[in-house]
């Protein structure tokens, strides 16, 4: 395991789409629920306990080799808003691009020609993982980190936040993603064994609500 | 009965179709704090309330409820009133597990009060529903943290339903004390105290899948990945939560 | 630029000049430039001017949403499956330099879509005089500043009026109000661009966009040769 691949991989400059999503932060900012650093840690750790949990779950999962079909079902199952099942299929296409180039691989050409449209992203984390020579720690410590990074950075853009407060914010989570990513290579190894139900589905419902508040507007910076 | 720790109940529904366009109930069977009754029905559609004998359920607690709904049998199923989850003797936590299946051709409407998660209480809900290729169901979901100006206790409660064979619906809520943190959030429930979810499968949502829409800041419709389309909502309290999934099952008829 | 490099497997990764059918994709040409150079009217007359002869579609990178395509669909200068706009989350230089993959999924849906397709104009949000495009992303770019924006813009170059394959000076017709020289414009550009070509236009008048068609359509033969 090359642990420079996984900063290559992490690395908010992955040209993978991120950049375009704020994770349910912009809806939140225009909602008066994220209002400065301390609301944006509380939103950061209520999305890594819920969605980032799960994301990083999938990840795992998908990096010990699990179907990827039977995970992008079970991701859909686990992610009631169109936008959001949306959003993600967007961003698994765009990882899978820039992946294919960047570690070529005939598991990431079988997976871009079984989802010509995009897996769910964080399934396509764990293959590309696999792809890098990572493992299932890896894959679900980047799905875990992005699902608070990406809110964290567009929260900067959206409010003018201190970047360095941002990122304090970030540091602050770290003792709990390490637990959440825990608990997702645990179930990752479950899945193994007894299948996707063993996948937790914890979810958070103003997330999930937010996001379809979000695609309905005419106007907004950020994709979702 | 009783057993070391809390209470273990069971109840049980059966409907059948009566071959003579009605719905029959070969098992209506509950004990202690389970009670079933049959009430005056509408059409084809069987009624059947659930009565709490006691409250419940306690720490400790676990109480089941089944119901089987067969080929072309419809069944509507309502408690008569709030279930309120309590602090019991016992430090363990109680659980509340749901099965329902609805065969091909047939319907459930699920449309249990709320539950009211008090404080100290600490309850573990399962919902697990199995919907046949045909088959139809409106469930309502409905969670209270905390009586009037009361600390919830902690609740957590998934709900998994499949239709046509396939999972389209699997989501876990945790909130109150003990929570995984940020549950009450800008991302969670942004403190609201009643959060609640309608699901509805129809077969005929393959074909023509329900338009996403929001019922203001707090609401939305969505179609799942299936013949199933999904409620959620947040509101200050049970009373408004209910009006807002009123208004969005009207929407969907 | 040809790129005939091409990558095996179900898909195309960046900027390969066959589609997975082995079949030639379309020229994709970037139009960047500061806020209201006059990018998206740029794009509009060139779609009139070319929608007879050729099969065509744009891109948008929008700071807001879909702006320049709304813009683009009330000036119905193509049917709206020819129009897509790609969501930057604030940042349309990053969407159309450092992180490519949006726009790329944007042209290959167009060409699945609504293809085949001889060109493809991807259009910039307004942004600063730093943005260009990625070559994994156009064949080549257009960069567009126009008279009252200073005329002295071409003397302070920068990427995109330095490197573009085509700088475009628009609004000319303005120059008088304004107070921009054209001339020394002209002198700055050819300092800053060496042999690059520089259009000056106005499309408030004959000939518009003539000059920049002109000069498409000969990068388009030159793509298809």
């Amino acid at each position: 395991m090359s642990r420079a691949a996984l900063l290559v991989l992490a690395d908010g400059r992955f040209p993978a789409g991120g950049h375009a999503h704020s994770g349910g932060a912009e809806e939140a900012v225009k909602a008066g629920r994220i209002t400065g650093a301390a609301s944006l840690e509380d939103f950061c750790r209520g999305r890594l306990h819920t969605a980032g949990l799960v994301a990083a779950s999938l990840a795992a999962a998908a990096a010990l080799g699990v179907d990827a079909v039977a995970l992008d079902e079970a991701a859909d199952a686990r992610t009631p808003s169109p936008a959001l099942r949306l959003a993600a299929r967007k961003l698994g296409r765009q990882l899978m691009r820039a992946a294919r180039a960047t570690w070529p691989s005939q598991e990431l050409d079988d997976l871009a020609r079984r989802f010509p449209k995009g897996a769910h992203q964080p399934v396509v984390l764990g293959v590309v993982a696999r792809a890098a020579g990572l493992g299932a720690v890896e894959a679900a410590y980047c799905a875990a980190y992005e699902g608070v990074s990406g809110p964290a950075s567009a929260t900067v853009r959206l409010l003018s936040l201190d970047p360095f407060d941002a990122t304090a914010v970030l540091a602050r989570l770290a003792p709990e993603l390490d637990r959440v990513v825990d608990r997702a290579v645990e179930a990752g190894r479950l899945v193994v064994e007894g299948g996707v139900d063993e996948l937790p589905a914890a979810s958070a419902p103003l997330l999930e609500i937010g996001a379809e508040v979000h695609a309905a507007w005419a106007v907004r910076l950020f994709a979702s | 009965m009783t057993v070391a720790g809390g209470v273990r109940a069971v109840a049980r529904i059966a409907a059948r179709d009566d071959g003579r366009g009605g719905t029959s109930l070969p098992v209506l069977e509950g004990d202690g704090p389970l009670a079933l009754r049959r009430t005056r029905g509408s059409g084809a559609q069987a009624r059947v309330m659930l009565v709490g004998a006691m409250s419940g359920p306690l720490g400790g607690d676990h109480f089941t409820v089944e119901a089987d709904v067969a080929p072309g049998a419809r069944l509507r199923v309502g408690s008569a009133a709030a279930t309120i989850a309590l602090p019991g003797q016992s430090k363990s936590e109680a659980r509340y597990d749901v099965r329902l299946s609805v065969a091909d051709g047939g319907e459930l409407h699920w449309l249990p009060e709320q539950l009211i998660s008090a404080r100290g209480s600490d309850l573990y809900v399962t919902t697990r529903v199995d919907v046949g290729a045909a088959g139809r169901l409106v469930l309502r979901e409905e969670q209270v943290l905390g009586r009037v100006g009361e600390e919830p206790g902690r609740l957590s409660s998934r709900i998994r339903v499949s239709a046509a064979g396939r999972v389209v619906l699997d989501q876990e809520l945790a909130c109150g004390p003990g929570a995984p943190g940020g549950w009450d959030g800008p991302a969670g429930l942004g403190g609201h105290r009643a959060v609640g979810q309608l699901v509805v499968v129809r077969p005929e949502f393959a074909e023509a899948p329900v338009a996403a829409r929001v019922l203001g800041e707090n609401a939305a419709v969505v179609p799942l990945a299936g013949p199933a389309a999904l409620v959620s909502a947040v509101a200050a309290d049970a009373l408004r939560l209910r009006r807002l999934l009123d208004e969005a099952l009207e929407s969907l008829d | 630029m040809h790129l005939d490099h091409s990558h095996d497997g179900p898909s195309a990764v960046s900027a390969d000049a066959r589609r997975p059918d082995g079949s030639r994709r379309a020229l994709r040409i970037g139009l960047g430039g500061p806020v209201g150079s006059g990018k998206t009217a740029t794009v509009a007359a060139l779609c009139r001017g070319l929608r007879d002869e050729l099969s065509l579609a744009v891109v948008t990178n929008d700071i807001y949403t879909r702006e320049d395509a709304e813009f683009l669909l009330r000036e119905a200068v193509l049917p709206p499956e020819r129009i897509t706009a790609v969501e930057t989350g604030a940042c349309p230089h990053t969407a159309i330099r450092d992180d490519i993959s949006a726009n790329l999924e944007a042209v290959e849906d167009l060409e699945d879509e609504v293809g085949p397709l001889d060109l493809i104009l991807v259009e910039s949000g307004g942004d600063n005089l730093t943005a260009t495009f990625s070559k994994g992303l156009v064949d080549a770019q257009i960069f567009v500043i126009d008279v009252a924006g200073g005329d002295d813009i071409p003397r302070k170059g920068g990427p995109g009026v330095t490197t573009a394959d085509l700088l475009v000076v628009n609004k000319t017709d303005l120059a008088p109000y304004v107070g921009s020289d054209l001339a020394r414009m002209a002198a700055d550009a050819k300092t800053q661009r060496a042999e690059l070509p520089v259009v000056f236009q106005s499309l408030r008048s004959e000939p518009g966009v003539t000059d920049v068609a002109d000069w498409v359509r000969t990068r388009l033969a030159a793509w298809t040769a």
